[in-house]
């Protein structure tokens, strides 16, 4: 462990805490509106730690769905994380090999963006755990204001907070894409599919999101894998 | 509710392995090339997955969303510090919504 490392990513992860904590917060107000006790909605965050599928369980839950059907629900949810770590696995410094499990914990959409992004600068694994630790804070401790204080924040601080994520998103995605013509493409083939999905026939919108993130991703890189044959992998 | 925490932990569960898995899979073999290309295109795959449509809706109408985006498109493409592009695609967002 670098303790110097680690803050340095405990920083780089700050985009991702401010933009879990009213998501976190809405999840602690919804599971108490669901029936959860605080000790659950705090534990499930902080054990489970994947925003989508707690959404889902609490709605499932909702429903009345069997515990089961939730469960298999949520492993369809995080598959996509498979090919997250996977990317991961490759490229982290694997000096401290007895930590991997831990930074695995912290692998999310959010955390996984930030991380790959940044491998190729640094693929320290204090570094790593720093971005997840923060991504981890701001979803734990959203979830505890959400619980213990009982409402939201104001309507339009949630509102603008809303697009928190998905603007760090961007912040990632263009840098490289502006550099790489085959990244920009793959980028270019990803929305479109991804939109076929969303506003595609029923059947095909009806997907969770999990489901639409993998499909998305398997048919795009597989593309980009065939057509681009000379990329680099030394990134 | 009363098996909850079997519940909690049902999904603890199925949601680590996906995620730890490929580290025991896949750390120390050498991947055929396909694969490492395929994997060289997963984050930007990912991004723009999470990015579009969704972000049409990550708002209360649909034209805050845009005017955040653009902001953060803008400051995106200067390659600012990503805090910047952050906190200015948040307070464009804020700032369309008090006006509109």
């Amino acid at each position: 462990m670098s303790l110097s490392e680690f803050y340095s990513g405990m920083r780089k992860g700050f985009p991702i805490a401010l933009g879990y904590l009213p998501i976190a917060i809405a999840f602690g107000l919804l599971a108490k509106i669901v029936g959860l006790s605080i000790q659950s909605s705090i534990l499930m965050s902080a054990v489970v730690f994947a925003g989508a599928s707690q959404f889902i369980a609490l709605n499932l839950l909702l429903a009345e769905t069997n515990h089961w059907q939730i469960i298999f629900t949520v492993l369809i949810i995080n598959l996509r994380h498979f090919l997250m770590s996977a990317f991961i696995s490759q490229r982290i410094n694997k000096k401290s090999r007895k930590l991997l499990p831990l930074l695995a914990f912290g692998i999310t959409d959010e955390t996984f963006s930030l991380i790959s992004l940044n491998l190729h600068t640094n693929n320290n694994l204090s570094f790593v755990l720093g971005i997840n630790l923060s991504a981890y804070i701001g979803w734990v401790a959203g979830t505890v204001i959400g619980v213990a204080v009982g409402k939201g924040l104001p309507v339009i601080v949630q509102t603008s907070m809303g697009i928190a994520l998905y603007v760090m998103f961007i912040g990632l995605l263009i840098p490289g894409i502006k550099k790489s013509k085959e990244k920009l493409a793959v980028s270019l083939i990803a929305v479109g599919i991804n939109s076929y999905l969303y506003w595609g026939p029923a059947l095909i919108s009806s997907l969770n999101k999990g489901w639409k993130i993998m499909i998305t991703v398997v048919i795009t890189c597989t593309l980009g894998s065939l057509i681009f044959k000379g990329v680099t992998n030394n990134e | 509710m009363n098996n909850l925490l079997g519940l909690i932990i049902g999904m603890a569960i199925v949601t680590y392995i996906p995620r730890f898995l490929p580290f025991i899979l896949f750390s120390f073999k050498q991947m055929p090339s396909f694969f490492k290309r395929f994997l060289y295109f997963v984050p930007y795959a990912v991004l723009s997955a999470l990015i579009f449509p969704e972000v049409l809706s990550a708002t209360n109408n649909t034209s805050s969303a845009l005017v955040g985006s653009t902001i953060a498109l803008i400051l995106a493409l200067l390659e600012i510090d990503l805090s910047l592009v952050v906190i200015g695609g948040i307070l464009g967002v804020y700032v369309s919504e008090l006006l509109f």
